[in-house]
C-alpha cells in the first residue's frame, strides 16, 4: 500500500512531540489533593465508558456511529475543571467526554447511546448528538466546525446580558479548515467575546494528517492572524490543559476577549468504532501510547504521594462499576414509542397549534 | 439532447450491444467507471476528504490514489464550499473535477458554490464557460446515522436551473449514468444511495453511457404507474412482485435522473394505467413527489382514475433510534398500501 511519509505519520513526530509539547505533570497552585484525584477519577471514567462503547457497538447495543475520546481525556477533563458549572461548552462529534468531563450522568448518556427513552435526547440524538444542555454541554454534532459559531453565540448572549459565563469551543484541527472556523475565531476577536476556542489537535483528521491539510506547523500560530493569544499545550496532560483555560477564562471574564488553545496530542486509537487504521503505520501507535494521560496521572499520584496503588485500584474499579451501572439502566430503559416521533421538533404550544403528530 | 465533451473518445451508445453482463456491486460499479474514465481522460481528477489513501470510507475511490497517484486523487482538508468552489474553478479552466462529499448534508457548507456559481456561471457568463463538474454525494438514511447523516436533498438540486440531477439505483445504470455525467459540459449532482452501495446487479462489459432524462420501466404492469427513485426503487419492486400474485400489475419506473426528468415515459404509463403512485424516500414536503404529481395533473388530468399518492419519508429530522427511523423511511408496507389505495377506487 502507497504511503504517505509526513511528519504526523512518521514516528519522528514522537520525538518533535517530546522535545517541543510535552509538560511534566505538575498540579497548578493551590489545586487540592482531592480535586486532583477527582482529575484522575473523570478521566477514568471515560475511558471506561468508551471502552465499553466499542464493545456494545460491535455487539449492536450500540446503533449508527460513534467516535471515542479515548486518548483525549485529558483535555475535556483539564478544562473543564477549569470552569464553573454555569460556564457552557460546545463539542463535536467526538462528544462523549465533553459530556462526562462536565458532569453528564453516564446513565443517561449511554441510554441516549442506546436509543432509549432516559437517554439525553431521548433517543432521538445518538452518540453524535450527545448533549447535557442542563449541565452547559450545548451539544455534539455530526458536521465538522459546526459548533464554532454556536459557541460565538452563547459568548454574545454572556455579553450582551452581562453574564458572567464562559463557553469553551472543543473542536479538532480538521475543524480548523473549515470556512466557519475563520469566520468564527474573527467575529468573537472583533467583538471580544467570552469564548475559549480549544483545538483538540490530535493531528489526523481520518485520514489526513494534519501536516498536510495545513501549512502553519500549529493551530496555535493561527491566533496571531485574528488578533487574539494563541498558546499549544500538551494535551495528554490535564493540569497543562487546565492552565490554559483557566488564564483564558479569567481573561474572557474580565473583558480580555476570545482565546485560541491548540491541545496537542495524538490519536493512537481509530477514528471510530470501527476504523482499521490502513491510512497510516500503526506501529507508530504504541511509542504514543506512552503518553496515555491516564498512565501518565496514575504515576503522578503516586510519585508525589497523594495516591496508593490501593486507591488507584479501586478508582479503576468505581470507574467500571459506573460503567456497568449505566448500561444496565440503558438496557432497562424502554424504547421510544411512536408517539414521540415529533416530539421536540417545535415548541409543544406551536406543535399543538399546528395539529402536528404521527 | 447533451454535446459529449471534446475528451470523450468513445462515441455516446446505450448499453452496448452483444456485450456479456458481468455481474457486480454499485459500490465496485462506481470505482470501475472512475477507473476507465480516468484512465481514458488524464485531465479528469477526485478531489474530497479521504478519497485517498482510505480510498473513501465505503471504499468506492478504493485504489484509484495508487493507480493515479496524488496529483489526480487528491484528498482535501474539511473545507467543503472550497472543494466545490475550487473544482468549479479548476472544471472553468481545463479539469474535469469529480469532487465528492462523503455525506450530502454537508453538501449545504458549499451551497453558495454551488447555487450561486456552479448552476449559473455559464448561463451568467453567456455561454463562455463550459463546467465540466461532477459532485458525486451518497445520500439516504437507514443505519442510525441520525438527524445529519440521513438526509436526501435531491429536491434542492433540481429546483435550481442549472444543474443536473441524477440519482441512480442500479451497478448498470450507476455504469452508464455515471460515464455520461464524467462527459458532461454541464455540472452533474450525482447522488449514491449510501444503503445501495452492496445491491449486486449484472453491468455489461465495455464502454457505454445511459443518456439522462431517460427513464427505465424497471417492470411493466398495466393496473398501476409506480414512480420510484434511487433504492426505493428495490422495495417497489418487492411491493409489485407481491401484489402481482394478488392480481395487481404495477408498472415500476425509474427515472433514474431528477433533472432533466423523462416525462414522457410517466405520461405514457398513466395512460395505460391511469393511476400513479409516487415514491421517495426524502421527506415529502416540496419534494419531488411533489412536482412529478403536479405535472401529471397538468398535463394528463383527465386520464387518472384516482387521485395519486405519494409515499415519502415523514417531514421530521431523522431520528437516532431504531424504529422511529424506520417509521420515516417509507417501508414496503407503506407502498403497498398505497398502490392499494389507489386501485380501490377502480370503479
Ligand atoms: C463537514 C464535514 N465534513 C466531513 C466530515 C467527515 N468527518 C467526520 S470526522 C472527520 C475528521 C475530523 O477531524 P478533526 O476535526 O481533526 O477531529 P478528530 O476526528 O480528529 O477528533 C471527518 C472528515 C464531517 N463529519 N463533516
Amino acid at each position: 500500500m502507497a504511503h504517505r511519509v509526513t511528519l504526523s505519520e512518521s514516528c519522528q513526530a514522537v520525538e518533535a512531540f517530546e522535545r517541543d509539547t510535552l509538560e511534566p505533570l505538575q498540579a497548578p497552585a493551590g489545586m487540592t489533593a482531592e480535586d486532583q484525584r477527582d482529575i484522575y477519577r473523570r478521566m477514568r471514567l471515560i475511558r471506561e465508558f468508551d471502552t465499553a462503547v466499542k464493545g456494545l457497538w460491535k455487539r449492536d447495543f450500540i446503533y449508527g456511529l460513534a467516535h471515542s475520546y479515548v486518548a483525549a481525556e485529558a483535555i475535556a477533563v483539564g478544562a473543564c475543571a477549569a470552569l464553573e458549572r454555569t460556564d457552557y461548552i460546545t463539542s463535536t462529534h467526538r462528544g462523549h467526554g465533553h459530556t462526562i468531563a462536565k458532569g453528564g450522568d453516564p446513565r443517561r448518556m449511554m441510554a441516549e447511546l442506546m436509543g432509549r427513552v432516559d437517554g439525553y435526547c431521548g433517543g432521538k440524538g445518538g452518540s453524535m448528538h450527545i448533549a447535557a444542555v442542563d449541565m452547559g454541554m450545548l451539544g455534539a454534532t455530526g458536521i465538522v466546525g459546526s459548533a464554532m459559531p454556536i459557541a460565538v453565540g452563547a459568548g454574545l448572549t454572556a455579553k450582551t446580558l452581562d453574564r458572567p459565563f464562559v463557553t469553551v469551543c472543543f473542536h479538532g484541527d480538521g475543524a480548523t479548515n473549515q470556512g466557519v472556523w475563520h469566520e468564527s475565531v474573527n467575529l468573537a476577536a472583533v467583538w471580544n467575546l467570552p469564548v475559549i476556542f480549544l483545538c483538540e489537535n490530535n493531528q489526523w483528521a481520518i485520514s489526513l494528517p494534519y501536516d498536510q491539510a495545513a501549512k502553519n506547523p500549529t493551530v496555535s500560530d493561527r491566533a496571531q492572524g485574528y488578533g487574539i493569544p494563541g498558546v499549544t499545550v500538551d494535551g495528554f496532560n490535564p493540569f497543562a490543559v487546565y492552565r490554559a483555560v483557566k488564564e483564558a477564562a479569567e481573561r474572557a471574564r474580565s473583558g480580555g476577549g476570545p482565546t485560541l488553545i491548540e491541545a496537542r496530542f495524538y490519536r493512537y486509537v481509530g477514528h471510530f468504532v470501527a476504523d482499521d487504521e490502513r491510512y497510516r503505520d500503526t506501529d507508530c501507535n504504541i511509542l504514543w501510547e506512552r503518553f496515555d494521560p491516564i498512565g501518565r496521572m496514575a504515576t503522578y499520584l503516586a510519585e508525589s504521594g497523594l495516591a496508593t496503588p490501593e486507591w488507584v485500584a479501586d478508582a479503576d474499579a468505581a470507574a467500571k462499576a459506573a460503567v456497568d451501572d449505566a448500561i444496565e439502566f440503558a438496557k432497562a430503559s424502554p424504547e421510544p414509542s411512536a408517539e414521540t416521533l415529533w416530539d421536540g421538533l417545535f415548541s409543544p404550544e406551536f406543535m399543538r397549534e399546528q395539529g402536528i403528530s404521527l | 439532447m447533451r454535446t459529449p465533451s471534446a475528451a470523450a473518445a468513445a462515441p455516446h451508445a446505450d448499453v452496448a450491444e452483444g456485450a456479456a453482463p458481468r455481474v457486480m456491486t454499485v459500490k465496485q460499479a462506481i470505482n470501475e467507471t472512475l477507473r476507465e474514465e480516468m484512465g481514458r481522460d488524464p485531465t479528469i481528477i477526485i478531489l474530497g476528504c479521504d478519497v485517498g489513501i482510505r480510498g473513501n470510507p465505503f471504499g468506492v475511490t478504493k485504489g484509484l490514489y495508487e493507480e493515479f497517484g496524488a496529483g489526480r486523487v487528491l484528498d482535501t482538508p474539511i473545507s467543503e464550499a472550497a472543494i466545490i468552489g475550487t473544482s468549479l474553478g479548476a472544471a472553468a479552466t481545463g479539469l474535469r473535477p469529480i469532487a465528492e462529499i462523503l455525506f450530502s448534508d454537508w453538501i449545504t457548507i458549499g451551497m453558495d458554490q454551488l447555487v450561486n456559481q456552479v448552476a449559473k456561471i455559464r448561463y451568467m457568463f453567456g455561454g463562455a464557460i463550459n463546467v465540466p463538474l461532477v459532485i458525486r454525494a451518497p445520500v439516504g438514511a437507514g443505519g442510525g446515522q441520525a438527524a445529519q447523516h440521513s438526509q436526501s436533498f435531491e429536491s434542492w438540486f433540481s429546483h435550481v436551473p442549472g444543474l443536473q440531477v441524477v440519482m441512480p439505483a442500479t451497478p448498470r445504470d450507476v455504469k452508464g449514468l455515471l460515464r455520461t455525467a464524467i462527459r458532461s459540459d454541464d455540472p452533474v449532482l450525482f447522488f449514491e444511495h449510501k444503503r445501495g452501495y452492496e445491491i449486486k446487479g449484472e453491468v455489461p462489459d465495455g464502454e457505454y453511457t445511459i443518456p439522462f432524462g431517460k427513464a427505465e420501466i424497471a417492470r411493466a404492469g398495466s393496473d398501476v404507474t409506480v414512480v420510484t427513485v434511487s433504492v426505493m426503487r428495490h422495495k417497489a419492486m418487492t411491493v409489485a412482485a407481491e401484489l402481482s400474485a394478488d392480481g395487481i400489475e404495477c408498472e415500476v419506473i425509474d427515472p433514474r435522473t431528477i433533472y432533466p426528468f423523462d416525462y414522457a415515459a410517466v405520461l405514457a404509463s398513466v395512460a395505460k394505467t391511469h393511476r400513479l403512485v409516487v415514491v421517495h424516500e426524502a421527506n415529502r414536503r416540496s419534494g419531488i413527489g411533489g412536482e412529478i404529481v403536479s405535472q401529471v395533473v397538468e398535463r394528463a388530468f383527465d386520464q387518472l382514475a384516482a387521485p395519486p399518492v405519494i409515499v415519502a419519508g415523514l417531514d421530521v429530522p431523522m431520528p437516532y433510534n431504531r424504529s422511529l427511523e424506520a417509521l420515516v423511511i417509507p417501508d414496503e408496507a407503506r407502498i403497498r398500501d398505497a398502490v392499494l389505495a389507489v386501485t380501490a377506487r377502480r370503479t
